[in-house]
């Protein structure tokens, strides 16, 4: 039982009185944050950042995990009741949920997906548990050339699968790898893009960067988005679920559990795929598929359950290779590099009692998720009662505020309002921050690696190719590279083909 | 309800019963227009100066060999990609057809991002406290489109909240007048 017993330990850190009182917290300032119309899990995430600072590691990452699972279940108080998802993974449940509250079993809704929502994570930390130290012992053979191509890879994967212009997503990514080479270069000392600025010495710290495309950015564009928001129902009833909607929604948790999982490891969006395939799942098995669209509660638990599980699981690429595998896993990523934790292959073998305790602490923040959201919903319901125009400059302040306490630095609330304008600016025009962000994290890492492979290799770029792991990812990258451009080719060249066939005929 | 919203929202009512099929193609509808073939130029064209740019400077940072790269090797490499990327948007997008376009609504945006400017100005002068407010008060009363009244009642609970909570509470070191 040698496996088991750091797990256990973890659970000791995990349970002291004052780090389950920190998780609530987390659970609740997330939830609350999280249910405000427009933020989404990445922007609750990036706004709350500064709170995990000044507490303990271990206590931080609990707190982290707590208000992870508040933010997202945030998201889905929202589509229930105004039909405005949070995030993309959400929005399946508008099309059932919303339509449960509207024949007043909105309580149903939110009692389902809570319950779904804790199944199906608790189901992905168990794999997690299971699966994280089989993955990250592979992974610990690998040197300098193979994470670069690794985190080359996943950032490509990353900005490739987001929705919108590829084009501009693979811009917005290497700009995030080349704003994290400002500052002191590690290997000469140099500086990089500082102007002579002495604030930017020391580089961009993530914080303000993510604090101002994920959270001011996505205030600023609701200043204009406002007209959108629909009012909430004035009560939610009955927040506990019947014997039978349990009964009917069962089989939908279950198979929503591990299609979640299973897709969740994939990077790239893992969580938004696998509620999508699990309503369509759900829908396909009913034996009246009519019901859905229609206040079906399986349409509710089938893609909440999904969703979490997903969520969960793409902490395995996180912890065991180091790679965040969406823009909200890249915010955990970064915060935990704050706290001094690097995830990756040696986290579990160095610092099992840290990798236990991040693992862990995803128990305690789902169990607390489930115990916080059914009594507090009617709390919600208040909150999104109240007028997005007083909450916008309250959620304004708190981001602004709270980059400032971060270092008691004024630069840092600048860099937040810039990055806000500039996060704003990209929404407009089409350029999604995710990948942005992704790639400034993932940046230093990436060019020291770079470096160090090419030092080892001599300088021979060759080199990558003749190692067989890094081979093989590079290969991959090359085939994600190219495959969208071959495929519009193969479209362009079917279509000519058409319009060929069309006018022989003609002329014929 | 407030006036700016009261004038751009849809009619409520027969949309309550929409199925999937339509709640989605209601979006779709809703959604604003798609930026032109300008809006395309003019973010390729930033795109591709900053690329640019990025190279120049990377080269003063030297960029050494491969086997001895100097600072300027790796931003160079990743401002080429961008200067790349950009050229191809130019020609990939002239079309148009993403991100949006901006509205009339737009210019509270940049109203909003002014008076963010102005706090970060201020707070290091004269504290936080009364950019907090005013900042609020706009917010609340202009972009907002709420009563006097109410603007000027809220904006005081909440800068009063804000000062019990970080100043009082947590006793950080916010620059603060009082």
């Amino acid at each position: 039982m040698d496996f088991l017993q750091p797990v256990l330990d973890g659970f000791g850190v995990v349970l002291a009185p004052n780090n389950l009182l920190y998780c609530l917290l987390g659970v609740l300032i997330g939830m609350l944050i999280g249910v405000l119309p427009g933020l989404g899990p990445a922007a609750t995430i990036a706004i709350l950042l500064p709170l995990t600072y000044g507490i303990e590691p271990v206590t931080a990452i609990i707190m982290l995990a707590g208000i992870f699972y508040g933010a997202q279940y945030g998201g889905t108080i929202t589509s229930v009741l105004l039909r405005l998802p949070g995030e993309a993974s959400s929005v399946v449940t508008v099309f059932d949920g919303y339509m449960l509250a509207k024949k007043g079993k909105a309580g149903t809704a939110l009692g389902i997906a809570a319950i779904g929502s804790f199944i199906g994570g608790t189901i992905g930390i168990i794999g997690l548990t299971f699966l994280a130290p089989v993955v990250a012992g592979f992974a610990l053979d690998f040197g300098p050339p193979e994470y670069a191509a690794l985190a080359l890879l996943g950032i490509l994967l990353v900005a490739t699968i987001s929705n919108g212009s590829k084009t501009k997503a693979l811009i917005a990514a290497a700009f995030g790898l080349l704003l994290a080479t400002v500052g002191r270069d590690v290997f000469t000392g140099a500086e990089r893009f500082t102007f002579g600025n002495l604030d930017l010495a020391d580089g961009i710290d993530f914080v303000p960067v993510a604090m101002g495309l994920f959270g001011l950015g996505e205030i600023l564009y609701n200043l204009e988005e406002r007209h959108r928001a629909a009012k909430a129902p004035a009560k939610v009833a009955n927040v506990w679920p019947s014997r039978a909607d349990l009964k009917q929604s069962s089989g939908a948790i279950g198979r929503g559990s591990v299609l979640g999982f299973f897709l969740g490891i994939l990077p790239g969006g893992g969580a938004t795929i696998s509620s999508l395939a699990a309503y369509a799942m759900e829908k396909k098995r009913a034996k009246d598929p009519s019901r859905f669209g229609k206040g079906a509660v399986e349409g509710v638990a089938g893609p909440e359950t999904a969703n979490n599980a997903a969520a969960t699981s793409s902490f395995i690429p996180l912890l065991t290779l180091g790679i965040p595998a969406n823009a909200t896993m890249a915010l955990m990523f970064g915060a935990l590099l704050i706290q001094g934790v690097t995830p990756g292959p040696q986290l579990v073998d160095q610092h099992p009692d840290l990798f236990w305790g991040v693992v862990n602490s995803m128990y305690i923040g789902n169990i607390l998720l489930l115990i916080m959201s059914i009594p507090l919903v009617g709390i919600f319901v208040k909150i999104l009662r109240v007028r997005a125009a007083i909450l916008a400059p309250i959620t304004a302040l708190i981001t602004m505020l709270g980059a400032y306490t971060i270092n008691n630095s004024m630069f840092d609330v600048v860099l937040v309002v810039v990055f806000g304008i500039i996060g704003y600016l990209m929404k407009k025009f089409g350029f999604e921050p995710g990948p942005l962000v992704l790639a400034f994290v993932l940046g230093s890492l990436l060019e020291a690696n770079l470096r160090r492979s090419l030092l080892v290799l001599n300088g021979d770029l060759g080199g990558f190719f003749g190692r067989p792991i890094s081979a093989t990812l590079l290969v991959l990258f090359v085939v994600v590279a190219v495959w969208p451009m071959i495929q519009s080719l193969l479209a362009r060249r079917k279509a000519a083909a058409a319009v060929d066939t069309f006018k022989t005929k003609e002329n014929a | 309800m407030n006036e700016t919203a009261n004038m751009t929202s849809v009619p409520a009512g027969p949309d309550e019963d929409l199925t999937p099929e339509q709640l989605a193609a209601q979006w779709e509808a809703e959604a604003p227009p798609a930026g032109g073939p300008i809006a395309n130029f003019a973010a390729a064209a930033v795109a591709t100066v900053l690329g640019a740019a990025g190279m120049v400077l990377s080269l003063q940072l030297g960029l050494g060999t491969p086997s001895q790269p100097q600072p300027g090797l790796w931003p160079f490499v990743m401002s080429l990609v961008i200067t790349v990327l950009g050229l191809a948007q130019l020609i990939i997008g002239r079309k148009g057809g993403e991100g949006e376009k901006f509205s009339k609504l737009s210019w509270l945006v940049l109203f909003g991002a002014a008076t963010l400017i102005g706090l970060v100005a201020l707070m290091p002068v004269i504290g936080f406290e009364i950019p907090s407010l005013l900042l609020c008060f706009v917010w609340m009363k202009f972009l907002g489109g709420e009563s006097w009244r109410s603007a000027v009642l809220y904006s005081v609970l909440v800068v009063a909240a804000f000062y019990g909570i970080f100043i009082l509470g947590l006793g950080t070191t916010i620059p603060h007048l009082f």
